[in-house]
């Protein structure tokens, strides 16, 4: 019967050796605790640990994180198709054989590491048609760009140029370049630069004013990098631009529009407005030319015993009440309190108001810094609206009944209202440069070629404010790891990853019609991805807390396991130990 | 020689008008954001902490006072003093001894009351992450040219600040939140005022740029309370709210006082515990700050000075508009 203490623990070390069957069942005992404690910790390493580990995960679907970071370096470039018309007399038949002629330019901007702009004009250069060529025999400047629209109209983007020459009558003496109301402008060149000269030096001459008209009628740089300032932080430039980017209002899908009549007089006037066929006849062609910009809504509302904040001055020398410049800024608060909005959309609001002063405080004019009258009557507010004051007192005189009726002249106001909006929504009235005529905008209260301009910098703007909230939102669900990504929030992400794609590369061939719509797309489905109710992280355990959760769950649970895993080791270790002693 | 000395008063007569107006131009574009907005705070419920309705009320008035309108305020009160069983007088909240100011007035707008104040909904206020059910006057609908105020009061402590009794929000989790409205754009610079018990773990962990943060008190201090009314039996107001109140009465919307002025107030002799600010994230120099920048509202207003000539008659509506009179009143879509 051999002794089998090599199995017993050390503190059953006295060799049992007269009864073998019960020194076996210690034996099968103590195989089968060892048996079973390995079990368990098998079982609890390798079911456990992966359950708890997949039922406390939070769900991340996919990302396209590799097309979001292409997306952070971001490349735009922006091709305008330009086409300069030679009419007869500004170029001689030497030069006129080598036309028509297409050139390719190039401008590379460098606007900061991670973003990088390049301009590409395409240049065709031709001769002018016979119908064109009577078209430009028109008496007026006006009259010949309307002919010329009917004959042919430029896609969205594109702009022609028509080189008249010196001996024409189209333009009057002093103005060298006429801008029309659609795509077109006229370029009066001297008639000693063409003699003598290839058309190569010809071209080379012209280059710094059709450089110019470029300025003005489509993309400028400094209106592209105004429009990036959502992704990069400019430090200000002049005080022009700062409050050119302070003034307009940032791209958004909607916008609603609120005309309100304030009357805090109504027992002297009783006032009548034409809202809906004023703002049907004088605003509603401006919204619907801007159709592919944003949607608007309009509104109106008559507002009684609204006063102003500010008690005007009375001005002895012109017996009138004066508004100065600076106390117009405390106009606006009392007053917007009560103006309504509308609950449901979380759209930006442009108001435009008409106060008519009260009868004890009229006429009622505002005066600029060096106290003269502003002719509008009017003044803006950025980023919410503008304020106009119409003077009734001319209407009656003094023998009148109180109420009087009165018909306000909408045209009037709509001119004014219109000037505002056009200013708050960006279409950039900029100075032209000197020899520059601009015509004036028409009865849709925005040329073509504002439009264009409009819909570059929105295009950018769009483009550079979606790529901003995709990169950031990725980073954000990559820093926490806690968040949940549903499916649709991948979704939209790659939705919008696709349509910035597009977009980026629409602005390249130049379409920008296309391109505009995609970056609306863009940055529709961006916000929804970033701005999802269920991206809410409130998943913040600091470490102290998560052990303290944790441990009372698992420390007993795992002790037994431990100190018998423990004690399975040592016990090995001692029979490794006995055997080598047994060897020797 | 009078000549020359004429000409030397004239001359700087007109040197000092042109600074004038440089300047007066320099202080429309200084601060560059056109609108404010305000997120006020009352994290507590009930009785006993009545002080801090008070405290957020009193703020709200202020606010309203220097002229931000409600539409730009959203207000997170619990809402259960005015009309609470144990209040003496009903459906009013005083902040001052001897009911001299009942704050409640009759235009408060609550936007989130009583359990709607959570951390969740503070957060997704913040972040902007609603429901699209939302309505306008529960959204912070800020741009990139906002400045915002924010005020939180209640019962706080280092590194927390606790809701409603219930949960808490860490001092992580509202750096987090500002970083995201700084990604977002949500904002140009923002205040923010904590008045609890050590006040100062709450700004702690910021780190987006343009923050600026006061609070009214040092880690490891207590915010102590002001006076108690004897007839109403509770504390109406916390000390660093009083004195910042009665600073804020002084301010009208034209006045220049700037932000230094504001970090004194409430010195230790008053207040008892140390009042601290964080201007370190702040781009612009604190004195160069009006304290209207974000209690007030003070609009940038520009002159129109062009106009467009419109000549054509209005169209005549058919159907619809026949049988409407000349007067419009209400809204007309």
């Amino acid at each position: 019967m051999r002794c089998v203490f090599s199995l017993l623990s050390a503190e059953q070390s006295q060799p049992v050796c007269q009864n073998a069957s019960f020194i076996m069942k210690i034996i099968v005992k103590r195989r089968r605790g060892h048996l079973a404690a390995l079990s368990i910790a098998a079982v609890v390493i390798m079911v456990g640990v992966p359950l708890w580990w997949r039922t406390t995960e939070t769900y991340r679907a996919w990302l396209p994180v590799s097309q979001i970071q292409e997306l952070s370096k971001l490349q735009l470039q922006l091709s305008a198709d330009v086409e300069v018309v030679f009419s007869r007399g500004t170029v001689t038949p030497e030069q006129q054989k080598k036309l028509p002629l297409t050139q390719t330019q190039d401008e590379e901007h460098r606007v900061d590491e991670d973003t990088a702009l390049s301009y590409r004009y395409e240049t065709r250069y031709r001769t002018a048609t016979v119908m064109e060529e009577d078209a430009l025999n028109q008496p007026t400047a006006a009259e010949a760009d309307l002919s010329l629209h009917t004959l042919s109209e430029s896609p969205c983007g594109s702009l022609v140029v028509y080189v008249i020459p010196e001996s024409s009558t189209l333009l009057p003496q002093d103005v060298d370049v006429y801008i029309g109301r659609r795509r077109t402008a006229f370029l009066r060149i001297g008639a000693k630069m063409r003699v003598g000269r290839t058309l190569e030096q010809l071209l080379a001459h012209m280059e710094p004013r059709v450089k110019q008209v470029l300025q003005v009628m489509s993309f400028s740089h400094t209106d592209i990098t105004a429009a990036l300032s959502d992704r990069v932080r400019l430090s200000p430039g002049n005080k022009e631009s700062i409050a050119d980017s302070m003034r307009a209002f940032k791209s958004s899908p909607g916008y609603e529009i609120t005309f309100s009549l304030l009357n805090p007089d109504p027992k002297s006037h009783r006032l009548h407005w034409d809202i809906e066929g004023a703002a049907q006849t004088y605003i509603q062609p401006l919204l619907t030319k801007l159709a592919p910009v944003a949607n608007f809504s309009m509104d109106s509302q008559t507002l009684y015993y609204a006063v102003l904040g500010v008690s005007p001055r009375f001005d002895s020398s012109r017996s009138t009440y004066t508004l100065n410049a600076d106390s117009l800024a405390h106009v606006i608060n009392p007053v917007e309190a009560r103006l309504g909005s509308n609950a449901a959309s979380s759209n930006p609001v442009l108001n435009f108001l008409l106060y008519v002063p009260d009868a004890h405080h009229s006429p009622l004019y505002i005066h600029d810094r060096k106290k003269q009258e502003v002719p509008s009557n009017a003044f803006h507010s950025p980023r919410w609206g503008g304020i106009m004051v119409y003077n009734v007192n001319d209407f009656y005189g003094p023998e009148a009944v109180f109420p009087v009726d009165i018909n306000i002249d909408m045209a009037k106001v709509m001119g004014v209202f219109l000037a505002q909006l056009r200013l708050l929504l960006g279409v950039q009235s900029s100075s032209a440069p000197p020899g520059f005529l601009v015509a004036p905008c028409g009865t849709a209260g925005l040329a073509d070629w504002e439009l264009d301009r409009l819909m570059w910098s929105r295009s950018v703007e769009n483009v550079a404010t979606a790529t901003t909230t995709i990169t950031s939102l990725a980073q954000l669900l990559d820093q926490i790891g806690n968040i949940v990504i549903n499916d649709n929030i991948a979704e939209q992400v790659s939705s919008a990853v696709t349509s910035l794609q597009l977009a980026v590369a629409e602005l390249e061939s130049g379409n920008l019609g296309f391109a505009l719509q995609y970056s609306k797309e863009a940055i529709l489905a961006s916000e929804r991805a970033f701005f999802d109710p269920s991206l809410l992280h409130l998943l913040y355990f600091p470490d102290d807390q998560k052990f303290a959760i944790y441990i009372p769950l698992f420390l007993p649970m795992c002790v037994p396991i431990l100190l018998s895993l423990l004690k399975i080791i040592s016990d090995a270790r001692q029979k490794r130990r006995d055997k080598q002693a047994k060897k020797d | 020689m009078e000549m020359l000395t004429l000409l030397c008063l004239f001359s700087t007569y007109l040197l000092a008008s042109s600074i004038n107006i440089e300047e007066n131009a320099g202080q429309f574009f200084s601060s560059g954001h056109t609108n404010n907005w305000a997120v006020l705070v009352c994290t507590s419920r009930f009785w006993f902490n009545y002080r801090h309705v008070a405290n957020t009320l009193s703020v709200y008035r202020s606010v309203k006072r220097l002229g931000i309108p409600d539409s730009h305020i959203v207000l997170m009160l619990a809402d259960d003093m005015a009309c609470n069983h144990r209040n003496p007088k009903p459906a009013t909240v005083f902040s001052h001894k001897n009911m001299e100011l009942n704050v409640y007035g009759d235009d408060v707008e609550v936007d989130y009351r009583g359990y709607e104040v959570t951390v969740e909904n503070f957060l997704r206020v913040l972040t902007g992450r609603l429901p699209p059910s939302t309505p306008r006057s529960k959204r912070l609908l800020s741009d990139d040219r906002s400045n915002i105020l924010i005020y939180l009061t209640g019962h706080g402590g280092n590194g927390f600040l606790k809701f409603q009794d219930s949960e808490e929000i860490s001092n992580v989790e509202l750096a987090d939140a500002f970083e995201q409205m700084w990604q977002k754009r949500r904002y140009n610079e923002l205040l923010f005022i904590i008045d609890t018990c050590q006040g100062a773990s709450m700004y702690e962990r910021f780190y987006s740029p343009n923050l600026m943060a006061l609070a009214s008190s040092q880690v490891g201090e207590d915010s102590l309370s002001h006076q108690p009314d004897l007839a109403i039996g509770v504390h109406l107001m916390d000390r660093y709210t009083f004195y910042l109140l009665e600073f804020l009465e002084d301010i009208h919307p034209a006045s220049k006082t700037n932000m230094n002025d504001l970090f004194k107030v409430c010195p230790k002799s008053h207040c008892v515990s140390t009042p601290g600010h964080r201007t370190d994230l702040f781009l612009r120099d604190p004195g160069s700050v009006l304290v209207t920048d974000f209690f007030g509202s003070v609009r940038k207003v520009e002159l129109t000075m062009e106009t467009i000539n419109l000549t054509g008659h209005i169209k005549q509506w058919e159907e619809s508009t026949s049988l409407r009179t000349g007067r419009a009143r209400g809204i007309v879509a």
